[in-house]
């Protein structure tokens, strides 16, 4: 027989009770897991943007739309070198719940600037062909079961009426971190439409993306960007795609702040879960302990004992924990329309604060019960009636 | 003299109790020879459990010194002190104190996990003593498999595996019915004379205490 033997032994003196335990850990190790990952969800979108590429808005509100007119005095300025745009569409795919972005998009350049999102060459230049052509990434595609040729009813809202789009091509991500879950169509079948039924809409797009040549210009071309439309009624605030981005999520700040708390206080939850099974185990154990102390272990040996029983409930938690956290978020993912996170996965990250979590509620479990064996006499132990 | 094992030298013991000092034992003066068998007697309260733990090194004398084996026990350090307990003390209590989730054998190993012998060095020495206590055919039976005098041979065996210099025992038929309490004093007696183990066992049951070679008996913390 081992220490290791008597460690397991004893964690599984009291099976409910060790049961139970094992069982509250996991269920707070999954939950802080599931949290964590939301929260890491939305700064994900951090990871696909990239370096060279800029985001032209309108200086009050990227919800204002730029003058298709920008996009050649934009082009001329020197570094840059692509100059793409795009148009929130909006609207309705069969149910409001069927949530993805749509979007109105320059179709020479869109898939320039946007790399990772990968098209076959034969399927993009059918897409550039066909005025009321759409590209769609291969989640929704997969989700929605679009295939090649398939036409797409929208009912507009922010464009109204019923606008229909033919699936000439389904882009794949590069990258993990690449959004495939959206719709791209040409921005110029909207404006001409536009044109007709709502002309002071017409000549206007979302924003601008721009790919520039050397990312270390990007400071310098922003500004020659922004100087450019100073004084003009449409003003422009131009970024990197990193900083767009965590604008945009800083919108959301207080809500993942307000998750990031919740997620650590179930780790505190779960300390005093462990802790207190730890305390009612050695409290019990107290003669136990002494008897140890007579037959010559030492205070390192039942600090090992206790150690190790709070380690192997707690490690056992987590990883229990753990195991289920990625069938739920599997499950999370499927059920959540695409477009809401384009992706949801655990990141490792995610599972090393999970096990470093796991790890601190070990031993800060095992402080109490390890310091009231060491403290207690063995005269006393020996006298003590749990 | 000179095969004095345990040589207890005007020692005294009190504890605090809040404020109140509580005298148990008072300049205690006494000597156990290698090979004997002390049976200590006396009414509740008058101190013998508490001379029994000082000589196991459980417990400090207040005042006087207190040599085992010619080691001065008050002066080791608490690690110490354990490393000589687990060499030299073999320790029987009154109510077993098995560890429940171990079987008879695992309980008797406890001990010998403290030493370098091997697994299979250790399960040898585990049989040999379950023999000597009689319970060879109980090995893999849990404490509550058990009855009160198997489970206190279990114990014997468990303070007789490293073989110690000395074997202290509180009274150790204290739980058990006349029968069993018989077989362990018998067992008790048989270690002393057929393995010349040196035993100091505290009883207040006068019948027990004639198993011993000696007897003394102490009284509001006084030996007479």
């Amino acid at each position: 027989m081992r220490i290791f033997k008597l460690i397991f032994k004893n964690a599984l003196r009291h099976k409910l009770r060790t049961f139970l335990t094992i069982l509250g850990m996991a269920i707070a190790v999954m939950a802080f897991g599931v949290l964590r990952t939301v929260v890491d969800m939305y700064y994900e979108g951090l990871e696909a943007t990239a370096a060279n590429r800029l985001i032209t808005r309108q200086a009050v509100s990227y919800i204002f739309p730029l003058p298709y007119s920008y996009r050649d005095q934009i082009a001329k300025i020197p570094g840059v070198e692509t100059v793409s745009f795009a148009n929130w569409f909006g609207g309705t795919y069969i149910d409001k719940k069927n949530f993805f972005a749509r979007m109105g998009v320059d179709a020479e350049t869109i898939f320039d600037v946007y790399p990772e999102c990968q098209i076959a060459p034969k399927e993009y230049e059918a897409f550039k062909n066909e005025r009321n052509a759409c590209v769609v990434g291969s989640e929704i595609a997969k989700q929605y079961g679009f295939k090649i040729g398939d036409i797409v009813h929208i009912d507009g809202d922010i464009y109204p009426g019923n606008w229909e789009f033919v699936v000439r091509g389904i882009y794949t991500p590069r990258d993990k971190s690449t959004d495939a879950t959206q719709m791209f169509f040409h921005w110029a079948a909207i404006d001409e439409r536009m044109k007709q039924e709502m002309p002071s809409r017409a000549g206007q797009v979302g924003w601008y993306i721009i790919k520039i040549k050397d990312p270390a210009q990007a400071a310098a071309i922003s500004e020659q960007i922004d100087a450019l439309f100073q004084n003009s009624s449409n003003a422009t605030k131009t970024e990197t795609e990193r900083a767009f981005t965590q604008g945009f999520i800083a919108g959301f700040s207080s809500l993942l702040n307000a998750m990031n708390f919740v997620a650590y206080i179930i780790i505190g939850i779960i300390m005093l879960i462990l802790g207190n099974t730890m305390i009612m185990s050695a409290r019990e154990r107290t003669r136990e302990y002494a008897v140890l102390k007579t037959l010559g272990f030492t205070g390192g040996h039942l600090f090992g004992l206790i150690f190790g029983e709070s380690m192997f409930i707690s490690g056992l938690g987590a990883a229990v924990g753990l195991l289920v956290t990625y069938p739920v978020v599997s499950g999370i993912d499927a059920l959540m329309p695409k477009g809401f996170f384009p992706y949801f996965f655990i990141t490792p990250f995610t599972v090393i604060l999970a096990i470093i979590a796991a790890l601190t509620v070990g031993v800060a479990a095992s402080v109490f019960p390890v310091q009231r064996a060491l403290r207690t006499k063995i005269v006393d132990g020996l006298r003590f009636i749990g | 003299m000179s095969n004095s094992i345990i040589q207890v030298q005007n020692v005294s013991k009190s504890y605090w109790r809040d404020s109140f000092e509580v005298p148990v034992l008072n300049d205690i003066s006494l000597e156990v020879q290698e090979g004997e068998f002390l049976g200590l007697m006396g009414p509740s309260g008058s101190g013998k459990t508490t001379l029994l733990n000082l000589i196991a090194g459980i417990d400090r004398p207040s005042k006087g010194v207190l040599l085992v084996g010619g080691t001065d026990v008050a002066k080791l350090s608490e690690s110490a002190l354990a490393k000589w307990r687990s060499r030299h003390v073999g320790f029987v209590f009154q109510f077993y104190n098995l560890l429940p989730v171990l079987t008879a054998f695992e309980n008797v190993e406890l001990p010998l996990l403290l030493t370098s012998l091997s697994k299979a060095e250790r399960k040898k020495h585990v049989e040999l003593v379950l023999n000597v206590v009689g319970l060879g055919d109980r090995m893999f039976h849990y404490p509550k498999q058990l009855s009160g005098g198997q489970e206190q041979r279990v114990a014997i065996a468990r303070a007789i595996v490293t073989d110690p210099t000395i074997l202290v025992a509180d009274e150790p038929t204290g739980d058990l019915d006349r029968h069993s309490a018989e077989e362990v004093l018998t067992l008790l007696e048989r270690l002393n004379t057929e393995f010349k183990k040196t035993i100091v066992m505290v009883t207040h049951d006068p019948h027990a205490a004639e198993k011993a070679t000696r007897r003394l008996h102490l009284d509001k913390g006084e030996l007479s």
